[in-house]
């Protein structure tokens, strides 16, 4: 891709191991905040946030020993900018089979910049039902909010400038578990 | 992939890319789950205005239109030919540049004539849909055909599909075979030498002139509606006879050497192009048709509509 040669070299924020660690933390936070897993659901934002809300679910159905639905939101359709990007951006999956009032569910997303995923997010969950609580998880906070959208749940904070990238890579998808951060141009 | 990539009109199948195509069955998958939920509607295309501009009677087609326009939160008009200011003798052209006039984004446009939706397309700045236009093509109808059938056969490699009856007067078979042939089915055709297309040979398709033979080779059969005014005009000497030589019977299927997807645009003439079993049967994806050409639909709109750059360009500035 073009924006990688303008760009100095990425440098690894979180290593694999390091991903797994946070994880697992982020699970036991989830839990923490919910004081337990009743009515719990877990909403991963297409694609890797889909992956992310995979291993928490599982890592919380191994500690706690119950099973936590896991569902997906494609939130494209939603976007506030598709009058005006030039490409249309490809439509993924949503799978929310369950009906959601008055359930907890927990967005997870592999990274929180603008807020504006997650307003689109909100959005459409609100489309679908009327849960008793929503809280945000996301693996890297980047800082950069154009909304008043904060995260409950955080992985890691690293302040990157809005022309850098923080890319998270998961191995179903990029064969590895990876958090790589450039940030910029300067380089 | 951009909107670029499917261009400013869908006014046909047979200048589209494979991977245009594919574009637009991809895109379709995802919007069916729209559908399925308790509040079927996504902001999508908040604020646009679409006007569908039915010059011929139909119900399915501008219903199904009207669904997907909805779901994507469009705002839509309806013009019947009868009714309208057409019926007093204006031009296709002024009417439409009366409409956009009135600041619309997209027409959907049916009409009688063939080659009436690219004739308005060169004209108007809005988008347009071909819905249907004379005996050329109705691109949306190939789409959810073809869609149907990937479902069904999750490929459309090397799928053996003959179109039955009129092709000859059947936009829906031209559209069928376009995006058929570029998918990389097999396509065969069956039905009266009247009512087939003089050059068919030239087509690269297999000609039967039995159904018989037909329903030995294919996978799917998609039953193209007999027109009843065709009997009138001479081209066929009965709808009894047409249905006791290309009609699709269960004793007929029942002797295929496998299960046949049965396929049929709709409207149906039950008892002549196909039988009540056969429509009803188990291996019937007539209704899945319907169900997909919604979710086709929304995904054309999507793929056609907004996306305009100039629009950021003047944000940014």
């Amino acid at each position: 891709m073009a924006y990688w040669r303008s760009m100095s070299a990425p440098t690894i924020l979180l290593n694999a191991a390091a991903v797994g660690r946070t994880v697992r933390r982020m699970a036991e936070e989830i839990v923490e905040l919910f004081d337990g897993t009743e009515g719990l659901i877990l909403v991963g934002i297409q694609r890797r946030g889909v992956q992310l809300a995979q291993r928490i679910g599982a890592v919380i159905e191994q500690t706690e020993g119950v099973s936590v639905p896991r569902g997906a939101l494609d939130i494209t359709l939603y976007r506030d900018d598709l009058q005006t990007v030039g490409p249309r951006p490809l439509v993924g999956k949503t799978d929310l089979p369950w009906a959601i009032d008055g359930k907890r569910l927990v967005i997870v997303d592999d990274v929180l910049h603008t807020g504006r995923t997650i307003r689109a997010a909100l959005d459409e969950l609100a489309d679908f039902g009327r849960p008793a609580r929503i809280a945000l998880a996301v693996l890297v906070d980047r800082g950069g909010r154009e909304l008043p959208i904060h995260a409950d749940i955080v992985g890691k904070t690293v302040e990157v400038p809005p022309e850098g990238r923080v890319d998270v890579q998961v191995s179903d998808l990029d064969g590895v578990d990876a958090v790589l951060v450039n940030r910029g141009s300067q380089g | 992939m951009s909107a670029a990539a499917i261009g400013k009109d869908l006014l046909g199948l047979e200048h589209l890319t494979p991977e245009q195509i594919t574009l637009i069955l991809d895109t379709a998958v995802p919007f069916k789950e729209i559908s399925e939920r308790a509040i079927k509607k996504v902001p999508t295309l908040r604020g646009m205005t679409i006007v569908n501009l039915f010059f011929e009677a139909s119900t399915r087609t501008r219903i199904s239109f009207e669904f997907a326009e909805k779901r994507l939160s469009a705002d839509t008009v309806n013009v019947a030919a009868s009714g309208s200011s057409v019926s007093k003798g204006e031009t296709l052209v002024d009417t439409a540049r009366n409409l956009e006039a009135m600041k619309i984004d997209m027409v959907v446009i049916r009409h009688q004539g063939s080659g009436a939706a690219r004739f308005l397309a060169d004209r108007i700045q809005s988008n347009v849909i071909n819905a249907g236009d004379g005996t050329h093509e109705h691109p949306t109808q190939g789409l959810l055909d073809l869609l149907t059938l990937r479902e069904r056969f999750g490929t459309l490699s090397g799928v053996r599909v003959c179109l039955c009856g009129d092709v000859l007067h059947s936009r829906v078979a031209r559209s069928n075979l376009w995006g058929l042939q570029k998918l990389g089915a097999e396509v065969a055709v069956c039905g009266p030498r009247s009512l087939l297309p003089n050059a068919i040979d030239e087509l690269g398709v297999r000609v039967f002139s039995r159904i018989e033979e037909a329903i030995e080779w294919a996978q799917a059969l998609n039953i193209l509606r007999l027109q009843l005014e065709r009997m009138q005009a001479g081209y066929i000497p009965s709808l009894r006879e047409y249905n006791r030589v290309f009609g699709v019977t269960r004793e007929r299927l029942e002797r295929a050497p496998r299960d046949i997807v049965i396929m049929h645009p709709g409207p149906m003439n039950r008892g002549v192009e196909i039988d009540s079993d056969v429509a009803d049967g188990p291996h019937s994806v007539i209704l899945d048709q319907v169900t997909n050409g919604v979710a086709v639909r929304m995904a054309v709109l999507y793929l056609l509509a907004g996306g305009r750059p100039e629009l950021a360009e003047a944000a940014k500035g």
